[in-house]
C-alpha cells in the first residue's frame, strides 16, 4: 500500500530524470499546448503523429519501459470512451455513413471521436511521463520554486509548499493506518463489501472516525516536533535544496520548442509550404 | 553553574489541575539523567517545559543562561534542549531523510555548505549516512527514531532530551535508540535526559528522577533509587526482573547482596555462592 | 478449536516481480485448543502476516498452503469468514485505535451486531454486561461515557471487550501490552489469565517480551524470515542462546540464569517460569546441602 504514495515514479538513472523539475513541469504544461494546437482537419492529423513521436522519444530516454507510459491510459479509459460515443452519436456534421434503427453515424462526429481519443490520450501519456520520472517530492519542490514570484502578490508559498510536503510525507502513514484500522473493524465484524451506496458509506464510519481522531493527535504531536526543532514560519530561513538548470534542460526546452514549432507549422500547411 | 535548572516549577493545561507540582532539579553539562515514573505522571510535561515548547506556570527553567520567563530566549533555548518523542511517524517531516535532517537548521537560517556539514555529522553520528536518499516510511521504527535524533542533533544541542522515544518500538530498536544516545553523551558529550517508564533504561544513568503525580519523589544514583521498593511501588513502578528474581531468592533465604539489577550481576552473584559451597 | 496450518506462503504482491516479499514461507504449525501460544520474532519476521491469516483478514492465495481451524477450511472459497470471524478474536496493536462510537456500550456491541443481525437489545446489554466486566471495569458507571475520555488503560480494556463480545474461542493478541507502564503491563497479564479460564480456550500472543513469553505460554513459535525457526514448550524454544542471540532476540531472565548456573554444576531443569526456576533452585540447593 506505501507504493500509492510515490505516485507512479519509476526510479532510474536517465538524461529526463535528472532534468530540473521546474524544466519539466513547465515542459509539461508546453506539451499539452502544441497537443491542443493541433487542428481536427484530417490533414493536420499530423501533428498528433509528432507529439506521439515525441512521448516515444521521451520515453526511451528516460529508460521508462513504453507499457509502463502507456497504463497511465487505463485510469481515464471510462472517460475517453464516453467522449467518443457522445461525438459519435450527437454529432451530425459530415455526410451520414451508418445507420442503424434510430442510430445514425455521420463522418464528422467519426472524425470528431479519433480527434478526442488521440487529444486525451496524448494528453495523458505526456504527463505521465512527468510523474514516471519525477518524483512526488521533487514535483513539490518545483512547484514551490515556479511559485515564488507569486511571493510579490504576498501568496504565502513557503507555507503552501510546507503543506504539500508534509501530506506527501503523511500519505504512507494514513494508508497504513486505514489498512490497520479496516482490519480491526473487519475482525469486529464490519462489512464494507456489501449492500447499497449509503450502506456502504455508513460503514465507513467506524474506520472515518478513529483515522480522523488518530489524525488530529498526529498533527497536534507533528506540531510539537517541528516547533522544537525550531520552526517559526517563513523568515529567516534558508534552503538546503537549490535546484540547478543544466545543459540537460537547455536540451529539453529546445526539443519542446521545436515541438510546438512543428505543429504551428503542420497547422498552417502554407506555411509549411514556405518553408519547405 | 548548571546546564539546566528547574527552580519550583509548576505548571497546568488547564488551570485547575497541576500536571507538574513544585518541581526543581539540576542537570550538570556531559551528564546522563534518567526521569522514570508511570504513564499519566506528568513527566512527559517536564520534556516540554525543558524546551520550552509550553512555558512554567510559576517558578523558572533555566538553561545555558538562557531564562524561560523571557521570549526573547525560547529560541535559544530550544537550539539547545533537542527533544525527540515517543511516536516516530509524528516527528519527520520531509519523505526523505536528508530533507528531515535539514528542517531545524534551515530554521536557523544556517547557510547552505553549513548545513551539508551537519547533515553529514548528524546522520554519522547515529549511523544512518547509508540512508540519507531513503525515504523514512520505509524504515524500521528504531531507525526513524535515529532519524529523528539526527534531525534534533543538527541543531547542535547541549542536551537531548529522549521523551519516551523508545516506547513504541522493538527491543532491538530500543536498543539502538539507546546505544545512539550513550555513545551522544559519552563521545560528543552530549547531556542526555531520558524519559521513560522502563526501569531497566535507568541502571546505567548517572542521575535518576522519580515522578509521581507531577511530584519528584525521589532523585539519587540508579542503586540509591532500586532501594526505595515500597515508594517505587506506589509510583506504579517495577523493578527490572533480575531484581525480582534475586528479591525472592532472598525471602526464600538466599544469601544473596542487596542491590542486584542486572541478570549478569544476579548470575555471577548465583554462580559465586556455589563455589563457596 | 484446533488450528492446523500447512505450508502457508504469502508474498506481498508488488508491481514487479523483483520486488516481491516472501512474508511467509512454508509454515506449518499446529496450535492445540487450550494452548497460551506465543509467537516470537523480528518486525518483518512474518508473525503479523501469519496470525492475520487466521481468522481470514488476509486470504490464501492460489498453491499457498491451508489452514483448517476445527471445521473451517480457510483455503475453500465457501468458508464463512464472518461466522470464523466471531470464533477467532483479533486484538491489533494499539487496539484503542479503533474505538469510534458515542458511547463506550455501543462500541463494544458494534461486534456483536455485526455478527448476529437479529439479536434482541436484551442480550446486546446482558452480553456487553459481560464483556466489560470480564475485563476489570465497572460496566453501570463507563457504559453511558464517551469511550475518547477514558484514560489510556481504560480505552484499551474497552477495545478488548469490543473484541470478546462474540464470545470468541479463539483470542490472537498482536503485541497487546505495546506503551503500557509496568503496572499496566502486569495487569493486563493477569486479565489474559483471566481470560484464559473464560469463554476464550486458546489465546495467541504475539510479544517481543520474552519473560512475557516464558512466564505465561504453554507453547511457542520463533519466527524469521517467514519461517518457523522453532516451536515447542519456552523451555524448548528457549534452550538454543546462540541461535536466539543471532536472530538478536533476547533470552528470558531465568534461561539465562539457569544457563549460568550449568556451568557451576547446578542444573535447575525448570519450566522457566520464576516461580518455577525459584523452586528448582531451592531443590537443587536442598540436595546439595544434604
Amino acid at each position: 500500500m506505501k507504493d500509492v504514495a510515490f505516485g507512479q515514479y519509476y526510479p532510474a538513472e536517465s538524461f529526463v530524470h535528472k532534468m530540473d523539475a521546474r524544466v519539466k513541469i513547465l515542459a509539461v504544461i508546453a506539451y499539452m499546448v502544441a497537443v491542443f494546437l493541433v487542428k481536427s482537419v484530417p490533414y493536420q492529423f499530423l501533428g498528433f503523429a509528432a507529439c506521439l513521436l515525441f512521448v516515444m522519444i521521451a520515453t526511451a530516454v528516460a529508460k521508462v519501459p513504453f507499457l509502463r507510459v502507456l497504463k497511465s491510459i487505463k485510469a481515464i479509459l471510462f472517460f475517453v470512451v464516453l467522449s467518443a460515443v457522445l461525438q459519435l452519436f450527437f454529432n451530425t456534421s459530415g455526410t451520414l455513413v451508418f445507420e442503424w434503427k434510430f442510430i445514425k453515424i455521420y463522418n464528422g462526429g467519426l472524425l470528431n471521436a479519433a480527434f478526442i481519443i488521440a487529444r486525451i490520450t496524448l494528453i495523458v501519456l505526456g504527463a505521465s511521463i512527468l510523474t514516471l520520472t519525477t518524483s512526488p517530492v521533487e514535483i513539490a519542490d518545483g512547484i514551490e520554486s515556479l511559485l515564488y514570484p507569486l511571493k510579490w502578490i504576498k501568496f504565502p508559498v513557503h507555507e503552501f509548499a510546507l503543506i504539500m510536503s508534509i501530506a506527501l510525507r503523511f500519505i504512507p502513514t494514513l494508508l497504513d493506518e486505514t489498512d490497520r484500522i479496516i482490519k480491526a473493524q473487519k475482525a469486529r465484524g464490519a462489512d464494507f463489501e456489501s449492500g447499497n451506496i449509503f450502506k456502504r458509506a455508513k460503514a465507513l464510519i467506524p474506520v472515518l472516525i478513529p483515522l480522523l481522531i488518530s489524525s488530529f493527535r498526529r498533527a497536534d504531536e507533528l506540531a510539537d516536533a517541528m516547533d522544537a526543532r525550531c520552526y517559526s514560519g517563513s523568515k529567516c530561513r534558508t534552503k538546503y535544496k537549490k535546484m540547478k538548470l543544466t545543459w540537460r534542460d537547455l536540451i529539453g526546452t529546445l526539443v519542446i520548442g521545436g515541438l510546438i514549432t512543428g505543429v504551428v507549422l503542420l497547422n498552417n500547411s502554407g506555411l509549411l509550404a514556405v518553408v519547405i | 553553574m548548571s546546564l539546566l535548572k528547574a527552580e519550583n516549577v509548576s505548571f497546568s493545561y488547564d488551570k485547575r489541575i497541576k500536571v507538574v507540582k513544585n518541581v526543581s532539579l539540576a542537570v550538570e553539562e556531559g551528564e546522563s539523567v534518567a526521569i522514570i515514573g508511570h504513564n499519566g505522571s506528568g513527566k512527559s510535561t517536564l520534556a516540554k517545559l525543558f524546551n520550552a515548547l509550553i512555558c512554567p506556570d510559576q517558578g523558572k527553567i533555566t538553561v545555558d543562561g538562557f531564562c524561560s520567563d523571557d521570549k526573547k530566549s525560547l529560541f535559544e533555548i530550544r537550539k539547545r534542549v533537542g527533544v525527540v518523542f515517543q511516536n516516530p511517524d509524528n516527528q519527520l517531516v520531509a519523505s526523505i531523510v536528508e530533507d528531515d535532517v535539514a528542517f531545524g537548521p534551515e530554521n536557523l537560517g544556517v547557510k547552505r555548505e553549513e548545513i551539508g556539514q551537519r547533515i553529514d555529522f548528524a546522520l554519522a553520528a547515529v549511523g544512518m549516512e547509508k540512508f540519507r536518499y531513503s525515504s523514512p516510511t520505509r524504515l524500521s521504527g528504531g531507525q526513524k527514531q535515529r532519524i529523528a535524533i539526527a534531525g534534533v542533533l543538527a541543531l547542535m544541542p547541549k542536551i537531548l532530551v529522549l521523551d519516551e522515544s523508545t516506547a513504541m518500538l522493538d527491543p532491538k530498536g530500543r536498543k539502538e535508540v539507546l546505544a545512539v544516545a550513550e555513545k551522544l553523551n559519552k563521545e560528543h558529550n552530549v547531556t542526555v535526559i531520558n524519559i521513560t517508564h522502563y526501569m531497566d533504561e535507568v541502571v546505567r544513568a548517572d542521575k535518576v528522577y522519580v515522578v509521581n503525580d507531577g511530584e519528584i519523589v525521589l532523585s539519587g544514583t540508579p542503586n540509591e533509587i532500586f532501594k526505595e521498593k515500597d515508594l517505587l511501588k506506589t509510583c506504579g513502578l517495577e523493578l527490572p526482573l533480575a531484581a525480582i528474581v534475586a528479591d525472592k531468592l532472598i525471602e526464600c533465604g538466599v544469601n544473596l547482596p542487596q542491590g542486584i539489577l542486572t541478570e549478569e550481576q544476579l548470575a555471577e552473584e548465583l554462580c559465586a555462592l556455589k563455589r563457596k559451597i | 478449536m484446533r488450528i492446523e496450518t500447512e505450508n502457508l506462503s504469502y508474498v506481498y504482491s508488488q508491481s514487479s516481480k523483483a520486488l516481491a516479499v516472501h512474508a511467509l514461507s512454508g509454515v506449518s504449525l499446529t496450535i492445540e485448543e487450550g494452548d497460551f501460544f506465543g509467537i516470537i520474532g523480528h518486525t518483518g519476521s512474518g508473525k503479523s502476516t501469519f496470525v492475520q491469516h487466521l481468522n481470514g483478514l488476509i486470504k490464501i492465495g492460489k498453491n499457498c498452503g491451508g489452514i483448517k481451524i476445527g471445521e473451517y477450511d480457510l483455503a475453500d472459497k465457501k468458508c464463512d469468514f464472518k461466522s470464523l470471524r466471531a470464533k477467532v478474536g483479533m486484538v491489533f496493536q494499539y487496539p484503542e485505535q479503533q474505538l469510534f462510537a458515542e458511547t463506550v456500550r455501543e462500541d463494544v456491541a458494534f461486534g456483536l451486531r455485526n455478527f448476529n443481525k437479529d439479536i434482541s437489545e436484551q442480550e446486546i446489554e446482558s452480553r456487553v454486561r459481560e464483556s466489560i466486566e470480564l475485563v476489570g471495569l465497572n460496566y453501570d458507571r463507563i457504559k453511558n461515557k464517551s469511550p475518547f475520555e477514558l484514560s489510556g488503560g481504560q480505552k484499551r480494556r474497552v477495545a478488548i471487550a469490543g473484541v470478546i463480545v462474540t464470545r470468541p474461542e479463539i483470542l490472537v493478541l498482536d503485541e497487546p501490552a505495546a506503551g503500557l507502564d509496568p503496572v499496566g503491563k502486569r495487569e493486563f497479564l493477569s486479565l489474559l489469565k483471566r481470560l484464559h479460564k473464560s469463554f476464550v480456550r486458546t489465546i495467541i500472543l504475539v510479544s517481543h517480551d520474552m519473560n512475557i513469553v516464558s512466564e505465561n505460554c504453554t507453547r511457542a513459535a520463533i519466527f524469521s524470515g517467514g519461517k518457523v525457526l522453532s516451536v515447542g514448550t519456552p523451555k524448548e524454544i528457549f534452550s538454543d542462546h546462540e541461535k536466539l542471540k543471532s536472530l538478536g532476540l533476547d533470552v528470558p531472565v531465568t534461561a539465562y540464569l539457569e544457563k549460568a548456573l550449568k556451568t557451576v554444576g547446578i542444573d535447575t531443569d525448570s519450566d522457566l517460569t520464576v516461580d518455577g526456576f525459584i523452586d528448582a533452585y531451592l531443590n537443587q540447593c536442598a540436595e546439595v546441602d544434604e
